[in-house]
């Protein structure tokens, strides 16, 4: 059974299109990157699997049930974590853990144990009987994720966990996520970050403007834009004309040359032996070298291949206490 | 943060769909002691709720107790005291309105609506928490109402019903509220928009003086005011007087403006979200 399948979902605000027939599915036991820029309909999409609002049109299944026929048999099998940190500020960690047991419909004494559980877990103890309202944003975040595990749901939806985080956090929240992978934890994770997504995702689906535009695996994603990149640096600007002359017959698509630097960068096929003969076409043209890397492309370059735009930047800092 | 490999899994499949009624009840006292529980933690909303009923109290009884004559009562006292708890646990009733507009910006509400709870849980158990706090702040103003003087003139059975009248009206109007805080979504316009139209509904009734001292165009729209209707009553229980069919008519508006306001409520609830 598909842990989500969605078919020609749609969500419409008057003439706003903020999903626009978006099918996707998901396995079970993976963790799903759901990337895309602002407005892209990520959050739409986690509102509509997670009941919180009705599709326009389109259907979407979470581990076979119809979100809008069995809105309360959805709730039982997922966790959600939003954008924002959706904790009592004024009561205690183990209190708003043990509260939302309780809301599970879990045992007073259940909750309990479960709410130590995860505080354990969560490296959450030495504060756990600490006001939230004195938390750092990325206590708050951990708090946050204990909070929708404590029914131990079947689904974990993670919304953007780390917008607004600093460096640091985030590579913490890094670390928990991917070790909630291990754990086998089937996460729905959305972001901005294509960092993140290759990190974290078992499977990349990219959307933009309500739609899915691509998917796969970050490597079958690179692919897309066509094999490796070859970036070989010579000493004289002069002369890049001449190399990237040269280099023309290795090149399996337009060779890009910098204008402020004597770079060039070549899209090439894998293998090959790609680098020798590239330092020998420049040798024979009496181009002095000074520099050859192979690279994959980045996620960055696959997004502005499909959609056009770049993507946003990763933030170097967070805009959170 | 380090990996435990005896840690036990985090997931499986135990949760219980149950959203049968007695879950209703179940949920909402969780919710409403959740609400509960932060009131000694939050010394703001503490001090407000005590220092309100005072501060009122105290200035309407000095400022304005000599200056006010009405007929059919000796002391002014007796007849303005009943219309300032009507006021004060009726202005309490805002809480609501930016409570659960708090909740809603702070993506609480999101969490709660994704939760197998009853949902409807979530806006009872807030007026439920309302309600035992406007409880609380009513006995603070009792017991300053009693230190400048004032008395049941009735039986101890008329002033319970009379208290009774008050705490169902000042109920409602949370529920009114509560649709008001689901619809604004920003703690700030749950505050202007909350209060905005209880001034008026409070002054331009019995609470303070005769509706006959005001114009003529006033006056009937004073009377008509469901706030004096209950102030009526409560007054006239209070003071051992005939209450005649003000109790059922206070009764009937309060329990009006619940079912009225609890559906459309409930049904703006299901709708809404942070975003």
């Amino acid at each position: 059974m598909l842990a989500i399948e969605t078919a020609g979902l749609a969500k419409h605000y008057g003439e706003t299109k903020a999903l626009d027939g978006l099918d996707l599915t998901m396995e079970q036991g993976s963790i799903l990157g759901v990337l895309g820029p602002n407005g892209a309909g990520k959050t739409t999409a986690v509102k509509i699997l997670t009941t919180l609002t009705t599709p326009t049109a389109g259907k979407a299944f979470v581990e076979g049930i119809d979100v809008e026929r069995e809105p309360a048999q959805v709730r039982a099998r997922i966790g959600l974590t939003g954008q924002y940190a959706a904790v009592e500020e004024r009561m205690t960690a183990r209190e708003n853990l043990v509260h939302v047991g309780r809301l599970f419909h879990m045992g007073t004494q259940q909750a309990r144990q479960r709410a130590e559980e995860l505080l354990g877990r969560f490296d959450l103890v030495d504060a756990a009987d600490r006001i939230v309202k004195e938390y750092s944003g990325g206590m708050r975040r951990r708090l946050d994720i204990a909070m929708s595990l404590i029914a131990r749901p079947s689904l974990l939806f993670l919304d953007e966990p780390t917008t607004g985080l600093d460096p640091r956090s985030r590579q913490a929240m890094w670390g928990l996520i991917e070790e909630l992978g291990h754990d086998g934890t089937t996460t729905f994770l959305t972001t901005q970050y294509l960092e993140e997504a290759e990190t974290l995702a078992d499977k990349i689906v990219v959307i933009d403007h309500g739609r899915v535009i691509a998917e796969g695996t970050a490597d079958e994603l690179k692919d897309l834009v066509g094999g490796d990149r070859l970036i070989v640096t010579i000493a004289r600007m002069e002369n890049l004309g001449r190399a990237s002359h040269a280099l023309e017959p290795l090149a399996a698509g337009p060779i890009e040359a910098a204008t402020d630097r004597p770079d060039l960068v070549v899209p090439v096929k894998p293998g090959d032996h790609v680098v020798p003969r590239a330092i020998r076409a420049l040798d024979d043209c009496n181009c002095e070298v000074l520099h050859v890397e192979m690279r994959r492309p980045s996620l960055d370059e696959v997004f502005l291949t499909i959609t056009g735009t770049a993507p946003e930047p990763q933030p170097t800092n967070g805009d959170r206490p | 943060m380090t990996t435990s490999t005896t840690a036990p899994p985090l997931v499986d499949d135990s949760a219980v769909v149950d959203t049968g009624p007695e879950w209703v009840l179940r949920d909402t006292w969780t919710e409403a002691q959740r609400h509960l529980r932060i009131i000694p933690r939050n010394p703001e909303l503490l001090a407000f709720a005590i220092t309100q009923p005072i501060m009122f109290t105290l200035l309407f009884v000095y400022v304005f107790g000599g200056a006010i004559d009405v007929p059919g009562f000796d002391d002014y006292n007796q007849f303005l005291l009943p219309g300032i708890f009507a006021q004060t646990i009726t202005f309490g009733s805002a809480t609501t309105s930016i409570g659960l507009a708090d909740d809603l910006q702070k993506g609480l509400i999101d969490r709660l609506r994704s939760l197998p709870m009853s949902q409807s849980a979530v806006i009872i158990g807030r007026t439920v928490a309302d309600l035992v706090k406007n409880t609380l702040s009513f006995a603070v103003m009792l017991l300053i109402a009693f230190a400048v003087g004032f008395r049941f003139e009735g039986t101890l059975a008329e002033a319970v019903l009379a208290t009774l009248l008050l705490l169902l009206f000042a109920y409602s109007i949370s529920w009114i509220h509560a649709l008001i805080g689901l619809s604004v979504k920003s703690v700030e316009a749950a505050n202007s928009g909350g209060f905005m139209w209880m001034f008026p509904m409070t002054f331009v009734s019995s609470a303070f003086v005769d509706p006959d001292s005001m114009p003529d165009w006033l006056a009937p729209i004073a009377e008509a005011n469901p706030f004096t209707k209950v102030t009526n009553a409560s007054r006239a229980l209070y003071n051992g007087l005939p209450a005649g069919d003000l109790v059922w008519q206070s009764l009937g508006w309060s329990v009006g403006i619940i079912v009225v306001f609890a559906a459309l409520s409930l049904r703006k609830f299901h709708g809404v979200s942070s975003r």
